[in-house]
């Protein structure tokens, strides 16, 4: 008991910590304090992530009968979620508090919520893979309402709730369905049932509905329809990080229950995976190129890099687990580095979110203005940045699972893709009249742009060893 | 410093355009002085560096000569290297840039930024032609999108926004094609070293895909691939639609860098990637290449000859030389060979000495349109000399370089296919017609124009741009074995292993048929 308690350790002392800032937080200050709870809640974010990374022992160590495992997989996962949820969370608490919205539950949400996220990733059982959803999902749904008065915000959040718990219901039928056919809701059964590569037509039915609710979850092709609502209702630090750490978290529970859970059936979720990947790709690249609302662009954007992450995925091999963590984790930096832009996007101190808004932006801000460029050919992902390097491994991995096909798709709608960041660039240096755009100067936001778009390029030389670790991290999910 | 003179060529431009982009402020007449001054002080000392490149090179050698290999990501390797094709575009792009940099003195908005993007853009192109690394070359190919992206769209003319979204569009659909085959080449091949990959065998066995026989197998759909970004970015007839439209909106200094230099990374392409790795499949699809060359001589030809824009016609023009050097690749042999190599160039001197007329003129009376000017001769001797000169290597008239190009060509391509050397010598005769035509309307006659009264002839920091080029076109027309000598020994060599390669692969056919 003792040895299950230390290994899931670190989500203990984060759901504490969550708690005891209910608490605290409601009985004395209440929204006075959210400023501060912001950073605590950021730091203790950082100090666990580091924890994890430092303590980071290479070997698969199970708890509580194998219902949470703690692998090189979950804890590159953890950090990466970690980190992104961190940066966020500081990025964000200037823009709430000026606009009169940081209230004191969302960095206690989002803690939660990161908790959530902590446990999809290390989950070894479908009830702790629905454990894990659904606390996560909740603190996302009320956060994502956060601004109560606005009607987008709170559209924004219903449907999110209302599409959210259909896809749960996908999930927890899908999970039926394959308790019913392999006699119990533990993976390592699962895949002892599925053995020999053949598995009974019932375990499939439940794959493909467990498929489905994941990949609503990551927001994937056919599944998706929630996200540009969402990203545009929601207030933009919320915006950010939905973009972020939730579908790191979702998309590294895609990876767990189809290797961990489904790993002897590859060829079975291959085709479907793949399909989503390539539907994925293309509507996120075609549906962006309309939009003039940045926060809807990236939305679009955002869909369509979670297809290129699971191009990674329906390889099937550890290859492709590893190209996807790569690209999951440049993602992230990407984006915290746009959404860091997004929010000091402004006139008149109300937020700005159309993109004809960037109007010759080089030439208020040329400093700034390139480093957004910087991040929009990365996410067009054209070399020498890193956002290239992140569709090779992904294009490589692909190539390598017998996908060829998949992988040509998916440059031709990164080229369709590169139409609408192509755009952006368009209108901060060949516009024609500035519109009087103020970005603020906020230093937090100003250091997170400019490092996310020095990653871009400085990470071209040894992408900061993260491609080592995620190698190590995937071998301890595919054997 | 000789382990390292090629990353060292290599970098001192981006390393200028660091120091700017880092210690240059303000927007002040000083302050783009600096620029400007900056800019030119970088790309003259990547010339003198490059130097010592061509002095320490050894022509008889036909391997890789001063390599440097470390390894990079993903199993990837930085490799640098060149050989008797690459160095001389080496060269070639080091030369060009100081004079593209001196030509851009009259640049007043962003003056800072045009240097910086310049500036990368020379390292970028030098990368291009020194990779010896599969994904290392892509990613220099690629990237210098970016920078001409960004100059086309912010320095250009009135239509920039559409010539730059075409021109990037277009060229980057062309290369994420190659970015496939490249993966599957390392998949197969197990490296990504270009020095490796050239003796890896590429399977040609005829395979069936979707029910379509491909003959020449994975190498055909290979060459294909990488036949999708050459043949844009060279560019070949059909796809070439882009070049026009780049040029004509493009500043000056950038359509002298996309004729003289970025044109031929296509051209190299061709030379380094699609003859020697997939040489079965080259020899398979040789007459759809010569045709294509031969339509792009004639057609292109013929539109550049009812063109109302000066840069528009010179940017047909250069497809139609493209044409020749695609043709004279294709031949296959030691003449064809050498020819497209000179022929490139050649046309790096030429169109972009060109490019230079047009800019010359552009500058002072702010149209390109051949209609507005006649009789320059009157007040413009200088410049009508110059001109004459240039027109006359574009013609290709012996004694200019680009006479040597075009002979050699047609002599290597008269040994291959009979039928495609003749039509392409016509247009030896449309050039001569479009040429002469363009410079009779500009230059000759009586000066009418009211507008031109005052126009003033080249400056003396014009005339210093143009001396090098002329003299490089009359040395090279005069002395052409300064360039054959160093290419020499590799196309033979590439000759050699490509005939060995086709031969063989032929003969394993036929022996399979006859069991």
């Amino acid at each position: 008991m003792q040895a299950d308690l230390s290994v899931i350790l670190p989500e203990i002392i984060l759901s504490i910590y969550a708690m005891i800032a209910l608490i605290g937080a409601v009985y004395t200050s209440k929204d006075k304090a959210a400023g501060l709870l912001v950073w605590v809640t950021a730091v203790i974010f950082g100090i666990l992530g580091l924890w994890i990374m430092a303590n980071g022992s290479s070997d698969r160590v199970t708890a509580f009968g194998g219902m949470f495992i703690d692998d090189g997989f979950a804890r590159f996962a953890k950090v990466v979620i970690l980190f992104s949820a961190a940066a966020v969370l500081v990025m964000g608490q200037e823009y709430m508090a000026r606009r009169g919205i940081l209230k004191f539950e969302y960095p206690i949400l989002v803690a939660l919520a990161a908790v959530g996220m902590m446990m999809m990733v290390s989950a070894g059982d479908l009830m702790a893979v629905y454990m894990g959803v659904e606390l996560q999902s909740l603190a996302l749904y009320v956060v994502a309402s956060m601004r109560r008065d606005s009607v987008k915000s709170t559209e924004a959040g219903l449907k999110y709730f209302v599409l959210g718990a259909l896809s749960s219901g996908l999930l927890l039928y899908g999970a039926s369905l394959i308790y019913g056919f392999a006699g119990t809701t533990l993976f390592s059964g699962i895949i002892a049932a599925a053995e020999g590569g053949h598995a009974p037509i019932g375990l499939l039915f439940g794959l493909v509905f467990m498929i489905s609710g994941l990949a609503f979850k990551v927001s994937a092709v056919p599944f998706h329809m929630w996200t540009p609502d969402v990203y545009e209702g929601a207030p933009t630090p919320v915006t950010a990080f939905f973009a972020t750490a939730p579908k790191v978290a979702a998309m590294a529970l895609f990876a767990r229950v189809m290797h961990d859970a489904f790993g002897g059936v590859t060829g079975d979720w291959q085709q479907v995976v793949a399909l989503l990947a390539v539907l994925s790709m293309f509507l996120g690249a075609v549906a962006a190129i309309g939009q003039s609302n940045i926060k809807r662009l990236m939305a679009y954007s955002s869909i369509s890099h979670m297809g290129f992450a699971l191009m990674g995925l329906a390889s099937g091999t550890a290859l492709g687990v590893q190209a996807m963590l790569i690209y999951m984790a440049i993602y992230v930096t990407m984006n915290i580095g746009v959404f860091a832009f997004i929010l000091t996007m402004e006139r008149d101190g109300a937020p700005v979110v159309d993109i004809a808004a960037l109007n010759l932006y080089s030439k208020v801000q040329p400093g700034r203005a390139f480093a957004v460029l910087i991040l929009m050919f990365s996410l067009a992902g054209v070399p020498p940045l890193l956002g290239f390097f992140g569709k090779l491994y992904v294009l490589r991995a692909a190539y390598d699972g017998g996908l060829a096909w998949l992988a040509v798709a998916g440059v031709i709608a990164s080229v369709i893709g590169a139409f609408y960041y192509l755009r952006i660039v368009y209108y901060m240096y060949f516009g024609s009249e500035g519109a009087g755009l103020e970005t603020g100067r906020s230093p937090v936001l100003w250091t997170l742009l400019m490092a996310s778009a020095a990653i871009m390029v400085i990470g071209i030389i040894n992408l900061f060893g993260v491609e080592a670790a995620a190698q190590a991290a995937a071998m301890t999910l595919v054997k | 410093m000789m382990t390292n003179l090629l990353s060292i060529t290599c970098f001192i431009p981006a390393i200028a355009a660091l120091i700017l982009a880092i210690f240059l402020r303000g927007e002040d007449e000083a302050a783009q002085r600096n620029a400007k001054w900056v800019a030119l002080i970088a790309t003259t000392l990547t010339f003198v560096v490059s130097l010592f490149i061509l002095a320490g090179f050894n022509p008889d050698d036909t391997g890789f000569q001063f390599v440097e290999d470390r390894s990079w990501l993903l199993g990837l390797r930085y490799k640098m290297g060149v050989d008797g094709i690459s160095v001389l575009f080496v060269l070639l792009t080091t030369f060009m840039m100081p004079l593209t940099i001196a030509a851009s003195w009259k640049v007043e908005s962003r003056v800072k930024e045009y240097m910086i993007a310049f500036l990368l853009l020379e390292t970028l192109m030098l990368g291009v032609f020194m990779a010896l690394d599969l994904v290392l070359f892509y990613v220099f190919f690629e990237a210098g999108l970016i920078p001409m992206f960004l100059i086309i769209g912010i320095w250009g003319g009135k239509e920039r926004i559409y010539a730059a979204f075409k021109f990037f569009l277009y060229t980057f659909l062309g290369s994420v094609l190659m970015l496939v085959a490249m993966v599957v080449m390392a998949a197969e091949a197990g490296t990504t070293d270009i020095a490796k990959l050239l003796v890896f065998d590429f399977g040609s066995e005829t395979f069936s895909l979707l029910g379509v026989q491909i003959v020449g197998g994975m190498q055909t759909l290979l060459f294909l691939a990488f036949f999708a970004s050459f043949a844009v970015k060279i560019p070949m007839w059909p796809v070439h639609t882009w070049l026009p439209d780049a040029h004509v909106q493009a500043p000056t200094a950038g359509s002298v860098v996309l004729a003289a230099i970025m044109l031929k990374m296509g051209g190299y392409g061709f030379l380094r990637f699609s003859l020697p790795m997939f040489p079965v499949a080259s020899d398979l699809l040789t007459p759809l290449m010569f045709w294509l060359s031969a339509i792009a001589i004639v057609y292109t030809s013929l539109v550049a000859l009812v063109q109302e824009d000066m840069k528009k016609l010179i940017a047909y023009s250069s497809v139609a030389h493209m044409g020749y050097v695609t043709l004279g690749i294709f031949a296959a042999n030691q003449q064809g060979l050498d020819g497209a190599i000179f022929q490139m160039l050649s046309h790096g001197f030429v169109s972009g000495a060109l490019f230079l007329c047009v800019g010359v003129i552009y500058d002072r009376m702010h149209t390109r349109d051949i209609e507005a000017y006649g009789g320059l001769v009157n007040r413009m001797p200088v410049y009508a000399l110059v001109f004459m000169l240039f027109t006359m290597a574009n013609v290709g008239l012996p004694g200019t370089s680009g006479f040597v190009g075009e002979f050699l060509i047609l002599m290597g391509a008269f040994q291959a296919n009979t039928l495609i050397a003749a039509i392409a010598a016509t247009g030896v005769i449309l050039s001569a017609s479009y040429a002469l035509w363009l410079y009779r309307r500009v230059v000759m006659g009586d000066l009418i124009k009211e507008s031109l009264r005052t126009i003033s002839d080249m400056s003396r920091r014009e005339k210093a741009i143009f001396a090098p080029l002329i003299a490089m076109t009359l040395l090279l027309g005069v002395y052409p074995s300064l360039v054959t000598d160093i290419i020499g020994p590799s196309t033979e060599a590439l000759v050699h292993t490509y005939h060995a390669a086709t031969a063989g692969a032929e003969s394993a056919t036929h022996a399979a048929a006859s069991h």
